[in-house]
């Protein structure tokens, strides 16, 4: 028992570490913009708003890529908004607000959209209890004893040698050997 | 004329799929081996039907009959020759019939090759087989005729779409639908294994080659898809987790799961019932995503013209659900083996905790696939899902996934002890553990995250060459030439070597994938004659652009650049834009700077306005994106190695 | 998914397995039909009673000095209703015939009602501006009308006539022609 709860922790360390890592990767950072003054808003920085933001009336286009007139009606929009010192995330909740949470990458955190939060993390630490469950009630079956037996077996067949390998180990070398002796 | 006897023979294979089903069922019930007998040979002449009747349209396309609709749509009078045989499945009706004929090609393939082999399923297998055909030839014959004329005779055709006239494109799409159909194999014999009730698993070695080509099609049809995205989407990237692509990557996701688990019953004899349910699960996933893609429920950038194939669609995915429902419950019982692990640490357990990820990995892109109807469903709105929400969710598995790839092998049957791992593992994962710390101290990555991944991809890369090293260095023994004796072990055992060559593949991917998502530059700048622009190592100058026709109705946009590195020019590079005027569509077609680390990518950016002496130039700078393609090969190259027909398995199969 | 999984593996509470394997395929099945209907749905033909519409007005472009649509409220009258927007280029030929059809009819009981669908505000403004237009106006940039209305581009033309119900579909450009044909047998 104490062996198997070892890697499924393990997992789910490593499972929920990558998570809060992943999440920490996607914040970016925009520098603040300059109160009250209208300033230089380079490409790079439009495209790298609008690379989260989905075209509203194409599909699965992102607005940095989207060639039609309207999509550049929306960049310049996005220019404009920057221009005038609102934020990233000001430029992202207009979108969100005006044209619905569907043309952000990362939807809004609200309503029926949190399921995209919490549906993954469930499916894994559900999903982990019904399969520890069932390992458990696989491993009971599991007759203890015999089966060391059939191992000693299968390593017998290695003649000893002076290989650095720990040859016993692999069961494959095992294999070869016997593919050789025939 | 011709085309009238292509649909006579669409006709006539309906017909006679028809009696293959009637006949095999009837010579089941009434024990007659001749009906079954006379049931094979109609699957076999539906196959030169078909072939017949595939060949008669690329006939009518390469003679410009554009009195066929569907010629008119697809082809018009200067494509190439090779774009109007590709053509053939370039549009809704063409590649439902090429379906069909792949479908029959593997029908009769498999009743040709499993005769007398497989006497008590194959009368079933017919049945559900030619139940499928019956489906597919009826909307052929009915909704999607292939051959229906148009009323006047236009002088030319539509020509095929733009985007689709890339060498990637040409072929992708048959490799993913020779993926899809070639997974009817295993599943029309595990429903026959489940409707006869004959549930020892010689259909799991019947099918289990099957399964391993139609996944290696399935998995060049995904990286294929990659490169052509990359090549003509313009957009730096390829996977933008679009419900077409996932349509595709999630039957992979269970048939990968299926090619592991397998193992466990052929070696141990165990989880039977889990590998059938696999098996089906795997089809039916394959015709639900065709009918996601093709039906416009989740509407996308590739997505089809609307076409009336909806409902009869939705009856069949619901009639094969609930067939194949009905029957795995029927039979619950007698599939329950007498499963027994003998430990959590041991080579069938370690395939079942990689079941698990890939079943969650697939659960998670399923449901993130259908959330936009979910939510249509419950706030009247159609969501959606972007790539940013997908990596958050689905990275970390990815991860656990690649880390098991690289320890599993050291696991045995029945069981392992830790301590024996710990051991095998200490010294790959210090050493990979150095080489991360290695690339922190030198500043070449500087993201910890990324730093976890590349310790990861590295540990498992050190064990997969070491087991490579094992086998090659306990045959030398033998032999002492090294090469000869890698060659041998290669030789005898493919089905594992093969494996570890295609984990090494994906471990390849692995570097790049965290190369180009995680360490992706970009730059967009408007300049004139003379200006430059530098990113990473690279500097760019801006030498003018020009404009003139192409074939066909093509006008060509062309920027020239100079590119540096290091301060040294290294290429003269000329990214274009593309519109075709006919059909006012418009591509951007990237030129790059290829080299093993990286690509310097640049776009001409055509929404801005472009004069003789100025653009807008866009520029990606991704890191290792080469090795997501040399993955590929690798991952390709293995999948060939495990999937060659063997002798000596043929003969243990015998014997078995 | 994760439901099948469970079941498929407890083999010892098998009844409640099948349920919920079943519980599981015809949910999806359900889903999948409702996505189905949702996708084949077609915009309301001519006889049918049109969806109401409630956007808020852009400023300045408002109907009887009300902030937010609402056909229902506008029942008596008859109702075009034009969905339009500033990136669309065959909406600019027909944009200043229905101004000058507004203005012959302003006073007979029609009402125009322009809708921007999926555009960007101040290019809405923009091409208010530039054709001239004041008949009321109001922005959809959810999608919201379009959606009710099931149109599959702009421009589209939907007349309504005094009881609320749909009399003329127009795809495309409406020219003035075509207007007073439906609006001088509706306004007699």
């Amino acid at each position: 028992m104490k062996i198997f709860r070892l890697p499924i922790s393990i997992l789910m360390g490593l499972f929920l570490f990558g998570m809060a890592s992943a999440s920490v990767i996607a914040q970016g950072s925009t520098p603040p913009p300059p109160d009250g003054e209208v300033r230089e808003v380079t490409d790079n920085e439009v495209n790298s708003i609008a690379r989260e933001v989905y075209c509203p009336v194409c599909e699965s286009t992102p607005l940095d890529v989207c060639q039609t007139q309207a999509c550049a009606d929306w960049r310049d929009l996005i220019r404009t908004k920057l221009e005038n010192g609102e934020t990233r995330q000001d430029v992202y909740d207009y979108f969100a607000e005006q044209y619905g949470g569907r043309v952000l990458a990362t939807p809004p955190r609200e309503g029926l959209n949190l399921l995209l939060w919490i549906m993954p993390v469930a499916a894994v630490i559900i999903g982990g209890f019904f399969f520890s469950r069932f390992m458990k009630n696989l491993r009971m079956a599991g007759g203890d004893g015999k089966e060391d037996e059939i191992e000693t077996v299968e390593t017998a067949v290695v003649p000893p040698s002076s290989s650095p390998i720990p040859q016993s180990d692999d069961e494959y070398i095992a294999q070869v050997e016997r593919e050789l002796s025939k | 004329m011709i085309e009238n006897v292509g649909y006579l023979a669409l006709i006539f294979s309906m017909l006679l799929a028809i009696f293959s089903a009637s006949a095999a069922w009837y010579g089941k019930t009434n024990n007659d081996e001749r009906w079954i007998k006379s049931a094979r040979n109609a699957t076999i002449t539906i196959f030169f039907l078909l072939t017949l009747s595939s060949t008669l349209l690329i006939v009518l396309i390469l003679q410009n009959n554009f009195e066929i609709e569907y010629v008119w749509r697809v082809s018009s009078i200067d494509m190439p020759t090779y774009l109007k045989i590709s053509a053939l499945w370039g549009g809704q009706a063409g590649s439902l019939l090429f379906w069909s004929w792949l479908l029959s090609l593997f029908t009769a393939a498999v009743m040709y090759g499993q005769w007398g082999k497989q006497r008590e399923l194959i009368p079933y297998a017919l049945i559900v087989i030619s139940f499928t055909q019956i489906f597919f030839l009826f909307i052929s014959l009915v909704v999607e005729n292939p051959f229906a004329k148009l009323d006047g005779i236009p002088l030319d055709g539509n020509g095929l779409n733009p985007l689709l006239r890339h060498p990637g494109m040409i072929i992708h799409p048959p490799m993913l639908y020779l993926g899809f159909t070639g997974f009817v194999v295993p599943y029309i014999f595990a429903m026959a294994a489940l409707m006869a009730g004959k549930l020892d698993d010689s259909w799991i070695r019947t099918t289990r080659r099957w399964t391993l080509v139609a996944w290696l099609f399935l998995s060049l049809g995904l990286i294929l898809g990659g490169r052509w995205a990359y090549d003509v989407l313009g957009w730096g990237g390829y996977w933008g987790w679009d419900p077409v692509e996932n349509a595709s990557l999630i039957p992979w996701l269970s048939g990968t799961a299926f090619l592991h688990s397998v193992m466990i019953q052929e070696r141990r004899n165990m989880f039977k019932m889990w590998n059938m349910f696999l098996v089906i699960l795997t089809y039916l996933l394959v015709i639900y995503g065709t009918f996601l893609v093709r039906s416009g429920v989740i509407s996308s950038v590739h997505s089809f013209a609307e076409s009336a194939i909806g409902p009869l669609f939705f009856a069949f995915i619901a009639f094969m659900f609930i067939f194949s429902t009905y029957w795995v419950n029927k039979r619950k019982d007698m599939l329950a083996s007498k499963d027994k692990l003998d430990s959590f640490l041991s080579r069938e357990a370690a395939f079942l905790y990689n079941n698990f990820i890939f079943l969650a990995i697939l659960a998670i892109v399923f449901f993130f696939t259908n959330f936009p109807i979910v939510s249509a469903l419950f706030t009247g709105e159609q969501g959606f899902v972007g790539p940013p929400v997908y990596e958050k969710a689905l990275s970390p598995l990815f991860l656990v996934l690649l880390l098991l790839m690289g320890i599993a092998p050291l696991t045995m049957w029945h069981r392992t002890m830790i301590k024996r791992i710990g051991l095998a593992v200490l010294w790959p994962a210090i050493v990979a553990a150095l080489f991360a710390v290695g690339l922190y101290f030198t500043k070449i990555v500087t993201i910890w995250s990324a730093l976890l991944g590349i310790w990861i991809i590295s540990l498992s890369t050190v064990l997969t060459l070491f087991e490579f090293y094992k086998g090659t260095r306990a045959r030398m023994r033998r032999d002492r030439n090294p090469f000869s004796a890698f060659a041998y072990v290669m030789a005898i055992n493919r089905r594992r070597y093969g494996g570890y060559w295609i984990h090494l593949g994906v471990l390849v991917m692995a570097f790049g994938i965290i190369g180009i998502e995680m360490f992706q530059q970009e730059t967009q700048i408007h300049m004139t004659v003379g200006d430059s622009v530098a990113l990473g190592e690279y500097e760019l100058v801006f030498q003018g652009v020009e404009r003139y026709a192409g074939a066909d109705d093509l006008i060509i946009t062309e920027a020239t650049a100079d590119v540096y590195h290091k301060g040294k020019l290294v290429e003269v590079i000329h990214p274009q834009t593309l519109l075709y005027t006919r059909s006012g569509q418009p591509m951007t077609i990237p030129d790059v700077r290829t080299t093993f680390w990286e690509d310097f990518y640049v776009l001409l950016v055509n929404w801005e306005p472009t004069s003789a002496s100025s653009a807008t130039i866009r520029i990606y700078l991704n890191p290792l994106v080469n090795w997501v393609w040399a993955g590929g090969f690798i991952f390709i190259f293995g999948t060939m190695i495990a999937a060659w027909p063997d002798k000596k398995e043929k003969r243990l199969l015998k014997r078995a | 998914m994760s439901e099948e999984i469970e079941s498929t593996v407890e083999k010892k509470s098998f009844s409640w397995g099948s349920a919920a394997v079943w519980a599981a395929v015809i949910s999806l099945l359900a889903l999948l039909g409702f996505g189905l209907m949702r996708s084949t749905e077609t915009r309301p033909e001519a006889g049918e009673t049109a969806p109401n519409v409630e956007l808020k007005f852009f400023d300045g472009y408002e109907w009887e000095g009300r902030g937010v649509s609402s056909l229902e409220e506008m029942r008596g009258n008859v109702v075009i209703l034009n969905f339009w927007s500033s990136w669309c280029v065959e909406c600019r030929v027909e944009a200043k015939e229905l101004e000058m059809n507004w203005k012959l009819h302003e006073d007979d009981g029609v009402i125009y009602l322009g809708i921007a669908h999926v555009d960007v505000e101040p290019k809405s403004i923009g091409y208010l501006e530039e054709f001239g237009i004041t008949y009321p106006n109001a922005p959809d940039l959810g999608g919201t009308a379009a959606e009710k209305y099931n149109i599959t581009g702009v421009p589209e033309t939907f007349i309504i006539d005094q009881e609320g119900t749909i009399v003329h579909v127009q795809l495309g450009p409406i020219s003035t022609r075509q207007l007073e044909a439906v609006i001088q047998s509706l306004i007699k």
